[in-house]
């Protein structure tokens, strides 16, 4: 049995509830050419291109004002971004996508990959939240980086993966997508690794570069594959032609994505490295390890709805990934005494909501979308917060040693408490607005997937009221002379005060009117989910849920903290705090045969291959040494052997003429 | 006289040389003996070259002589080294450059 076949017979026990009543198909209009803003479209990118360039190239020289120039960059396309939002937003909705052909980039044959460029509706979401959580990080950076001798690098690479991110969500087509993919791989793996000094970050940076690797192969394999049976590989092309391809192509293309999107997302089970990748600096684990970068894998699968819509195989195996890492990332969660790496799992839990409704289908796609953004504001504010709390704490991450911070960290401790209660969807904060739908379209689909939503929702709950009790309330387990904790710089509190605000009025007003769904409606379809159960039960049992996740936390952390983890715990503790062990059955099932595979194989070029070329060459060595025997150094020997020979010669030619 | 008795004495000429490379130790004879079996093929390239009527065997002749003028320039100068060297002529002594 193939593991296609295994898809088919688990998407066809769970049941697809018909919701082909009122759905809306994407509209298939062919974007415009850019014109007037719209022209400048190039520079959204070429702007942090060119400050990651003059920073790298200047070196040392722009080490006084490099944070500086790295940080207009990012701000200079973000009022670009701004500009262009508001000129689409006086358009009728069919006019909103518009293209910018810059130059061919690959022309061979019927082969063309052209350099194009694609604003719709989708994308100017992205490049705002990159932009615009971009630049407020990179403000960040400048406090949080001061003193770093390694500032100006820092702002390079920031720029750097500024501008790959960009391209990646404004290529028109797969391949050019793909160079923006591993743009952020690779700027991700500097960052990861930034204190290259530290092995620990090292090693997390290669890890993160190996396994985003595993899911870029997934990529390749889906170009090369639409390519194939397609033709084509631009949006357009693959969107208008994907009809015409056999199920089983539909699917495969399908299943190749979702494999790139769980490597750059870390859905399971491509979810080990993100983890580790919280070793980077902490503006990088806000920016890219969870505002950004790692929601590339739900830009992919949404902006590739015309290949999901048509395989229920494909879209059952998204839901499921989704489902499970929104479980595995909640729990882990929840074990974590690191803060960075506890917001790590919950990073991990949140996108797998994303991927699940973007699981669902039409019904999902938007909502995805929405909580991606609405999740790009108040994890980049958690994240933020943690640095914060992380700075004044002389780099202390062990919650086990905060507590009662609310008094010294004033504007920390409510700018987090904000991007607390958005992420546990607490009314009016951006995250119930989302969340809320993302679980009514669950139960759209069907009770379990609709239950793990739920369920997901109070665990949340749990571990993020952890964290925050552990971190702000209780009593101080640090002490004056040691931590000397104090409120950050005023470069670090004002990113994270906008953040806070975004967290608390992001939600409604994107929710304002459906005007959220208005806009994506055109790229990605919509339906309405006929749920199994009334919306507002569905609403009020989160709201319950997650009230009920929050007091225990609440009570259980509140009052004495042990500074170090108990070890009488549950396995299940046991197992969240290894990671659910994902990196031992990654070590059983990959490495150590592996490692077999090419020990066998050293061993077999050791002993047979090079066995075979040594034992020719120590043959003819061994013959030669008896030869050289010959040259006895006796010049009449050597004449004999002249005479003898010649007297044979002479001797056979005689015989022969005879 | 029928070209057989040139090549008879050719071949009996060059035979004593080649014995005399072969069990004499003195270098200076071994060159003499080296001279011998030279002179005993020029015999044998003239008898020919008169029997066949034309001049390549001499001319093969005189190449020889050269060739043999230039090795007895080259030889004596080696041996009379070795000698000033190992106050010897025998050729089995000098073996430095043996296995």
């Amino acid at each position: 049995m193939t593991f296609s076949t295994v898809l088919t017979s688990l998407a066809t026990s769970i049941p697809l509830e018909e919701h082909s009543s009122d759905v809306i198909a994407p509209s298939v209009n062919t974007p415009a050419a850019a014109s007037g803003i719209f022209t400048l479209m190039f520079l959204l990118i070429a702007l942090p291109a060119l400050g990651a360039v003059l920073l790298l190239l200047l070196g040392r020289r722009s080490d006084k004002w490099g944070h500086l120039l790295g940080t207009l960059m990012p701000i200079g396309s973000f009022g670009l971004a701004v500009a262009m939002y508001f000129a689409m937003l006086h358009r009728p909705a069919a006019d909103r996508p518009v293209t910018q052909h810059l130059w061919n980039w690959i022309d061979v044959g019927s082969f063309q990959a052209p350099f194009a460029l694609q604003l719709d509706q989708l994308s100017i979401c992205f490049v705002l939240l990159i932009t615009g959580v971009g630049s407020l990080i990179h403000i960040y950076s400048i406090g949080y980086m001061k003193g770093d001798p390694h500032r100006r690098k820092f702002f390079a690479y920031l720029n750097l993966f500024v501008a790959a991110m960009l391209l990646l969500v404004l290529a028109d087509n797969y391949l050019l997508l793909y160079v923006g993919w591993e743009g952020v791989g690779l700027a991700s793996y500097l960052l990861i690794g930034f204190y290259i000094y530290k092995p620990s970050a090292a090693v997390a940076a290669k890890k993160a570069f190996v396994v985003n690797r595993v899911g870029d192969v997934g990529l390749s394999i889906a170009i090369m594959l639409m390519f194939v049976t397609l033709g084509t590989f631009t949006f357009e092309g693959v969107n208008e032609k994907i009809g015409s391809a056999s199920p089983t192509a539909t699917t495969w293309i399908g299943l190749a994505l979702l494999l790139a999107a769980c490597g750059k997302s870390a859905q399971f089970p491509l979810q080990s490295w993100l983890l580790d990748a919280m070793e980077g600096p902490t503006p990088v684990s806000a920016l890219i390890h969870a505002a950004t970068m790692v929601t590339a894998g739900v830009y992919l699968i949404v902006r590739s709805n015309a290949i999901f819509d048509l395989s229920n195989t494909a879209r059952t195996a998204v839901l499921i990934i989704g489902a499970i890492t929104l479980v595995m990332g909640a729990i882990i969660g929840c074990a974590k005494d690191d803060i960075k790496k506890a917001l790590a799992g919950s990073t991990m839990s949140q996108i797998g909501y994303m991927v699940l409704a973007a699981g669902l289908g039409p019904i999902g796609y938007v909502f995805a979308i929405f909580h991606l953004l609405m999740h790009g504001m108040f994890k980049a504010d958690l994240f933020l917060g943690a640095g914060s709390v992380m700075h004044g704490m002389h780099d202390e991450l062990d919650m086990r040693r905060f507590g009662a911070l609310r008094k010294v960290m004033v504007v920390t401790f409510v700018t987090f408490t904000f991007g607390w209660l958005a992420i546990m969807g607490v009314p009016p904060f951006d995250g119930f607005y989302s969340k809320d739908k993302i679980i009514e379209s669950a139960f759209g689909q069907g009770w379990v997937p609709g239950l793990v939503a739920l369920l997901g929702a109070g665990v949340t709950a749990f571990y993020m009221t952890r964290m925050w009790t552990m971190t702000f309330t209780g009593k101080a387990r640090w002490t004056e002379q040691n931590e000397h904790p104090h409120e950050a710089s005023k470069w670090m509190l004002f990113p994270m005060i906008v953040l806070a605000i975004l967290s608390l009025v992001g939600g409604f007003t994107l929710a304002w009117g459906n005007s959220i769904e208005n806009w994506l409606t055109p790229v990605t379809g919509f339906a309405h989910a006929e749920t199994v159960l009334p919306e507002k039960i569905i609403s009020y049992s989160t709201l319950a849920l997650v009230a009920l996740g929050a007091l225990i936390a609440y009570r259980q952390y509140r009052r004495d903290v042990p500074l170090t983890a108990p070890q009488h715990v549950s396995a299940l503790t046991v197992a969240a705090r290894n990671d659910l062990y994902g990196d031992a059955v990654n070590e059983a099932v990959f490495m150590r045969p592996g490692q077999w595979l090419t020990r066998s194989l050293v061993y077999f070029d050791n002993k047979g291959i090079d066995g075979v070329v040594n034992g020719v060459a120590a043959t003819f060595g061994g013959l030669s040494g008896r030869m050289r025997r010959l040259q006895s150094g006796f010049a009449r020997s050597y004449a004999l052997a002249m005479v003898v020979g010649a007297v044979l010669v002479g001797a056979s030619l005689v015989l022969v003429r005879m | 006289m029928s070209t057989d008795h040139y090549i008879v004495l050719s071949a009996i000429l060059f035979s004593l040389g080649a014995l005399g490379v072969l069990i004499r130790r003195n270098a200076i004879v071994v060159f003499m003996c080296v001279e011998m079996m030279l002179n005993a093929s020029n015999l044998a390239f003239v008898a020919f070259s008169r029997q066949a009527g034309n001049l390549d065997g001499q001319t093969i002749a005189f190449f020889v002589m050269i060739v043999a003028a230039a090795e007895v320039v080259i030889g004596l100068a080696i041996i009379v080294t070795i000698y000033r060297t190992r106050r010897s002529a025998s050729i089995d002594e000098p073996n430095l450059m043996k296995y």
